[in-house]
C-alpha cells in the first residue's frame, strides 16, 4: 500500500528526477523507475520500503513494480551499506593479473568477507563481475570512481585515506 | 583521459580525437570536422544513406557483427508508429572497454552517429543506455548533449531543417544481460531485463513496441566518418566485408595491454607483438580468447589468424565484441573455465530452464573440479552440459556460455585430465552439494 507521506530529496536530484519524468514517451514514465531508483539509492543509501512506495507514486506504476526489479539489478540493494562500496572485479581479465590474490588480500587486511561491511559502517567490500576496465587491470571501483591497475601497495593507499578521510575523486 | 599509450600501428578513426586537449568539447568537435556528417545527410535521402554504410561494410561493432546498413534498411520507415534510435551502451562483455573510452573522449561523435540514424529514419528521439557502473560518463555525455542542443544540432528543427530530435542518457543498475538487445528493450521500459522472443527484431518491434535502430556505442561512433569519408572509403581500410577499423580492448599476460584501433583483419600475432610488446616476462603463449568472454578460446597454435568477423568465424570462435584475452603458458584454465562459468551463471536472467540450470550446474560441477574434489565422469559431464545447452535458450547468454566451456575442455582436456589425476573425490559426501 502507499503511505500518505512523500519523501523529498535535494534540489539537484529533484531536477534530475523531473527530467526523467519527460524523458519518455507520454504515459511511458514506467521507463524511470531503474534510473530514478539508483540515483536515488545514491543519495538515500539503499533502496528502502518508502523509496519503493515513492518511486511507484512518482512514476505512476504500483509498489510491485518497483519492488520487483530490485532483485534483478546487482547494483540496488535493500540494505544499508558502508559509506564507500569497495568493489573489486576477479573475471578473467582481471583474474589473470592477480585479482583473486587482490580479493584475498582485501579480505585479510580489511578483516571481511565478501559483501561484508567494516563495524564502523565505513568500508563494504564487495567482489564484482567485469566493470569495463580490462585493459587496466586489476580494476576496482570505489563507489563510481575507477581505480585501475591496483598493486596491493595501491590498494594500502587507498585504503588509508578512506579512512583518513583524504581520499578524493581519482580515476587513475 | 587515456589509460594506456597509444601504439604507432593504429589506424584512428573513432578514437582520432583521443588525447585532444577538450576532446569532449563542442568546440574541438567542430574544429575536427565534426557535424560534416550529418550536414551532409541532410541532403541525402534515406536510401543514399543506407547504401552508403552499405559499401562501408561496417558491422556491428557490439559482437554479433550484423551488417550496419542492412539493419538500417530493415526499420519501416511508414508505419505510421514513432521511430527510435537506441545506442547500446551497456559495455559489459568480460574483456571489453572501449565504448567507455569513445564516451569519455568523443561523446559528440556518438551524438553525431545517432543524428544521421535518426535522420535516416525520421525518428524524433534517442536514448543513450549507459551501463549504471559508468556513472560518471552520464555527466559527460550529459553535458556534451547540452552543448549540442545550444548548437542547434539537437532539439527543435536542426539546422532549419524543420526536423526535431532529442537524445537522452538512460542508466542501468548492473546487469549483464541487458546488453543483449531486447532484454535493453525491456530494461529501458523500467522492466527486469528478460529477453524478449524474436523475431520481431527490433527493427520492427523495438523500444515501446516502435521501430528502432540499436547499434553499439562504436557502431554509432564510425557513422560520422563513413558518411564524411564515403563509405568505399571507410571500407578499403579493412578486408572485404569487413569494413574499416576497430577498437581491440588488449587484456592478459602482455607487456603493453590496453585499447587499440586497428583495421579490421589485422593480424593476431602482429596485435600481440607489435602492438602489445609480446608476452611479459619472456613467457610462451598458451591461449586468446579472442572476443569477449564468451568467444572459444583459440590454441597457440591457432592464433596465426587474422581478426575480422569471417576469419574468426571460420576458426569456430568469433570477433565478438573486441576484448582479447592473453594468456601465457602459467595459466591454469580450469581456473579460468571456472571464472567464466560463475559469470554467466551469475548473469542469467532465470527465465528459461536450459540457462538457468545449465550455468548453475557447470558452476557447481566446476567448482568442485577445481576444488580438487573431481569425479572421472566429470569431464564428459561438463562437455555434455554445455552440448545441450548450446542453441537451446531464449536469447544468447545460454551460448555464450555454453561456447567458451567446450573450447576449453576440447582444447585443454589434458589440463583437465591432470587436475583428475590430483583429485580426491570425497566418499560418501551428498553428490555436488558442494557449492
Amino acid at each position: 500500500m502507499l503511505t500518505g507521506k512523500s519523501m523529498t530529496f535535494s534540489p539537484a536530484l529533484e531536477e534530475r528526477f523531473a527530467k526523467l519524468l519527460t524523458s519518455y514517451p507520454p504515459g511511458r514514465t514506467r521507463s524511470a523507475v531503474v534510473p530514478m531508483l539508483l540515483y536515488a539509492q545514491d543519495e538515500v543509501g539503499f533502496v528502502s520500503r518508502e523509496l519503493i512506495d515513492e518511486v511507484a507514486k512518482r512514476c505512476s506504476v504500483t509498489p510491485l513494480q518497483v519492488d520487483e526489479v530490485i532483485g534483478y539489478y546487482s547494483m540496488l540493494h535493500r540494505h544499508p551499506i558502508g559509506k564507500y562500496n569497495l568493489q573489486i572485479c576477479t573475471n578473467i581479465s582481471c583474474q589473470a593479473v592477480g585479482a583473486e590474490q587482490l580479493m584475498e588480500y582485501a579480505c585479510r587486511t580489511l578483516d571481511l568477507k565478501n559483501r561484508e561491511t567494516t563495524p564502523d559502517g565505513l568500508i563494504t567490500l564487495e567482489e564484482v563481475e567485469c566493470m569495463g576496465a580490462c585493459a587496466w587491470a586489476p580494476a576496482i571501483q570505489i563507489n563510481y570512481d575507477f581505480h585501475h591497475k591496483v598493486t596491493p601497495e595501491r590498494f594500502d593507499q587507498l585504503m588509508a585515506a578512506l579512512r583518513d578521510g583524504s581520499y578524493e575523486k581519482k580515476a587513475s | 583521459m587515456l589509460y594506456n599509450e597509444p601504439s604507432p600501428l593504429e589506424v584512428k578513426v573513432v578514437t582520432r580525437r583521443f588525447g585532444m586537449a577538450n576532446s569532449t568539447s563542442i568546440e574541438t568537435y567542430l574544429a575536427t570536422d565534426g557535424y560534416v556528417a550529418i550536414r551532409k545527410a541532410m541532403e541525402m535521402t534515406p536510401e543514399a544513406i543506407i547504401d552508403e554504410l552499405k559499401a562501408s561494410s561496417l558491422r556491428g561493432r557490439g559482437g554479433a557483427g550484423f551488417p550496419t546498413g542492412m539493419k538500417w534498411s530493415f526499420v519501416p520507415r511508414n508505419s505510421g508508429k514513432p521511430s527510435y534510435i537506441i545506442c547500446n551502451s551497456d559495455e559489459s562483455e568480460p574483456g571489453t572497454c572501449k565504448d567507455r573510452l569513445l564516451m569519455e573522449n568523443d561523446p559528440h561523435q556518438l551524438i553525431e552517429g545517432m543524428l544521421i540514424a535518426g535522420k535516416t529514419v525520421s525518428s524524433n528521439k534517442g536514448y543513450i543506455f549507459i551501463r549504471g557502473e559508468y556513472r560518471y560518463l552520464i555527466e559527460i555525455v550529459d553535458r556534451a548533449l547540452a552543448e549540442a542542443y545550444a548548437h542547434g544540432f539537437l532539439g527543435k528543427n536542426i539546422l532549419g531543417s524543420g526536423w526535431d530530435f532529442d537524445i537522452y542518457t538512460h542508466t542501468g543498475a548492473g546487469a549483464y544481460e541487458c546488453g543483449e538487445e531486447s532484454a535493453l528493450l525491456e530494461s529501458l521500459e523500467g522492466k527486469r531485463g528478460i529477453p524478449r522472443l524474436k523475431p520481431p527484431f527490433p527493427a520492427v518491434v523495438g523500444a515501446f513496441q516502435a521501430p528502432t535502430i540499436l547499434n553499439n556505442t562504436e557502431t554509432f561512433s564510425a557513422v560520422p566518418a563513413v558518411l564524411r569519408d564515403g563509405g568505399p572509403a571507410y571500407a578499403a581500410l579493412g578486408t572485404p566485408k569487413n569494413g574499416g577499423t576497430r577498437m581491440f580492448c588488449v587484456s592478459g599476460h602482455v607487456n603493453k595491454p590496453g585499447v587499440y584501433e586497428l583495421p579490421m583483419g589485422f593480424p593476431l600475432m602482429r596485435l600481440i607483438n607489435d602492438v602489445c610488446g609480446g608476452i611479459r616476462n619472456g613467457k610462451k603463449l598458451k591461449a586468446v580468447i579472442p572476443g569477449g568472454s564468451s568467444s572459444p578460446c583459440l590454441k597457440a597454435e591457432e592464433c596465426d589468424i587474422l581478426l575480422d568477423f569471417d576469419s574468426l568465424a571460420k576458426a569456430k570462435s568469433m570477433a565478438g565484441s573486441g576484448g582479447l584475452l592473453i594468456l601465457d603458458e602459467d595459466t591454469d584454465i580450469v581456473a579460468v573455465a571456472l571464472r567464466t562459468i560463475k559469470f554467466y551463471a551469475h548473469e542469467s536472467c532465470g527465465w528459461c530452464i536450459p540457462c538457468r540450470e545449465g550455468t548453475t550446474w557447470l558452476k557447481k560441477i566446476l567448482t568442485r573440479f577445481h576444488d580438487g574434489a573431481g569425479k572421472p565422469g566429470d569431464i564428459p559431464l561438463i562437455e555434455e552440459l554445455s552440448n545441450n545447452m548450446f542453441g537451446r535458450t531464449f536469447c544468447a547468454l545460454g551460448d555464450a556460455a555454453a561456447m567458451p566451456t567446450t573450447a576449453f575442455i576440447t582444447k585443454f582436456r589434458d589440463e583437465f585430465e591432470a587436475y583428475l589425476k590430483k583429485s580426491t573425490p570425497p566418499v560418501d559426501t551428498p553428490e555436488l552439494a558442494v557449492v
